[in-house]
């Protein structure tokens, strides 16, 4: 500190061989992360899902604020058409209403037919609603991460859902977050099914925002307008969750639109429906029974 | 003492500050809007705040700093892990590099080297992504992208100016 002009003729040389050195070793440490993520290895999600969960708690401080704003904007412009909306809402409601007596109708046979046929009831469901605490829309990925990780039972393989449909499933978890893929993005492949005709097919993501269908069953002719639930088929999606709707057909392909709109994701409910799938979920195997 | 302690915390933490807010940058780049197609489109603030602290303060932007950003914005955005850090890292070799070009330079001609760099970024980034993982980049989307990383840096980099006069001007 005396006399720092000397210190600093000194130790400049080192001081650059040492900067050279450490620039070199982290390219190599790049690279090489970058050749372990190609390989799939499990560290590499791993340390990714450890990044989010440290940094979650704050993305999630920093996201609450700007949720409000939005909820007050939206709040707000509800107000002007409030009288439109009431008129929209009675003629639904008597639609509704309708609908209601068909579907207690409905009900009530599948109970007698039930009951004479002893069909197993579905296990019991639960779910998780988390809030959505970044939406990583970048270049390669669809995904958004939400504030809810394996601490409250989420797991890798589950479905991702909103009250308009089919968001995605879980593709990483954290202890305290998780990554949700979008049903548009390139890794993610749904089994489906043309909702009037039980055509089987898979909605593909490609990064864009209407998926492709393919491997359609032969003869099937997917119209514009026709619903896409999911099939159920591999295990992982149960059967009838509202997918999208066809929006094009042709040579160029299906396109699907599906009903969520993804970029006005704010809680997302991931349900366990006690599917194990064809993904490797990170459940411990079944135990062994006792006795007998 | 005690303010001597504090006098030294408050030195550290200007410091800190080029790489503290890039981190910052990179938390605020991935919360949602409620603007459609804004995730897809939105300007690479990370990049443009690792541009201006490396060409305004190297000394407080070291290599290590750019890493640890890279990966940040790797991990939240979901993009193989390493590849935003291996560009970062390209980024301030070719800054550093160019040091003396940059010193007492007039503003448009470091917004030009912005849009050079930003542009060899981008195209490292296809190219490393599709090596990589076999992602190939929508090039229009990623063309746009660029065009309005560009176009924001003015404004970011006029924040950027006043927090470092505000700041770092003393230290």
């Amino acid at each position: 500190m005396a006399r720092p002009g000397t210190t600093l003729k000194l130790t400049a040389p080192l001081k650059v061989l040492l900067q050279r050195m450490a620039f070199t070793g982290l390219i190599g440490a790049s690279v090489g992360l970058l050749v372990l993520g190609k390989a799939e290895a499990p560290v590499v999600e791993r340390a990714r899902m450890a990044v989010v969960d440290a940094v979650a708690p704050m993305l999630d401080a920093i996201g609450k604020p700007i949720d409000t704003a939005a909820r007050m904007i939206d709040t707000a412009r509800h107000y002007a058409d409030v009288h439109e909306e009431n008129r929209r809402l009675r003629e639904e409601n008597l639609r509704l209403l309708h609908w209601q007596q068909v579907a207690r109708n409905l009900e009530a046979e599948n109970r007698a037919m039930r009951d004479m046929q002893r069909v197993a009831t579905e296990p019991g469901l639960t779910f998780v609603t988390a809030r959505v605490i970044a939406d990583a829309g970048g270049a390669f990925v669809r995904s958004v991460l939400i504030a809810a990780g394996t601490r409250d039972g989420i797991a890798k393989g589950q479905p991702a859902l909103v009250p308009d449909g089919l968001v995605g499933r879980v593709g990483e978890t954290g202890e305290r977050a998780a990554r949700v893929l979008l049903l548009t993005d390139l890794n993610s492949h749904v089994p489906v099914q043309i909702e009037g005709t039980r055509d089987r097919a898979i909605i593909d993501g490609d990064n864009s925002d209407m998926p492709k269908l393919t491997f359609l069953s032969s003869g099937a002719r997917p119209q514009l307008g026709d619903r896409i639930v999911t099939s159920g088929d591999g295990g992982v999606f149960p059967p009838g969750l509202p997918v999208g709707i066809v929006v094009q057909t042709g040579e160029h392909g299906v396109r699907v639109r599906p009903f969520v709109d993804f970029h006005r994701l704010e809680a997302i409910r991931i349900v366990d429906y006690g599917l194990a799938g064809t993904l490797p979920v990170s459940a411990p195997p079944p135990q062994p029974r006792r006795g007998r | 003492m005690v303010g001597a302690v504090f006098a030294q915390l408050d030195r550290s933490l200007k410091l800190a500050l080029p790489v503290v807010s890039t981190v910052l940058a990179a938390l605020l780049s991935v919360v949602p809007l409620p603007i459609p197609e804004y995730s897809m489109l939105a300007p690479n603030v990370v990049l443009i705040c690792a541009f201006y602290w490396i060409v305004h303060r190297p000394d407080l932007f070291p290599a290590w700093g750019a890493f640890l950003v890279g990966l940040l914005d790797d991990a939240l955005s979901g993009a193989p892990l390493g590849l935003n850090a291996l560009v970062l890292l390209l980024v301030h070799y070719a800054i550093v590099v160019q040091h003396k070009f940059f010193r007492g330079k007039a503003f448009w001609l470091i917004w030009a080297s912005f849009a050079l760099i930003a542009a060899g970024a981008a195209i490292v980034t296809a190219i490393v992504a599709y090596a990589a993982a076999h992602l190939s980049v929508p090039l229009g989307l990623f063309a746009t992208q660029l065009a309005l990383t560009v176009a924001i840096y003015p404004a970011i980099g006029a924040v950027l100016g006043r927090v470092q006069r505000i700041f770092l001007t003393a230290g």
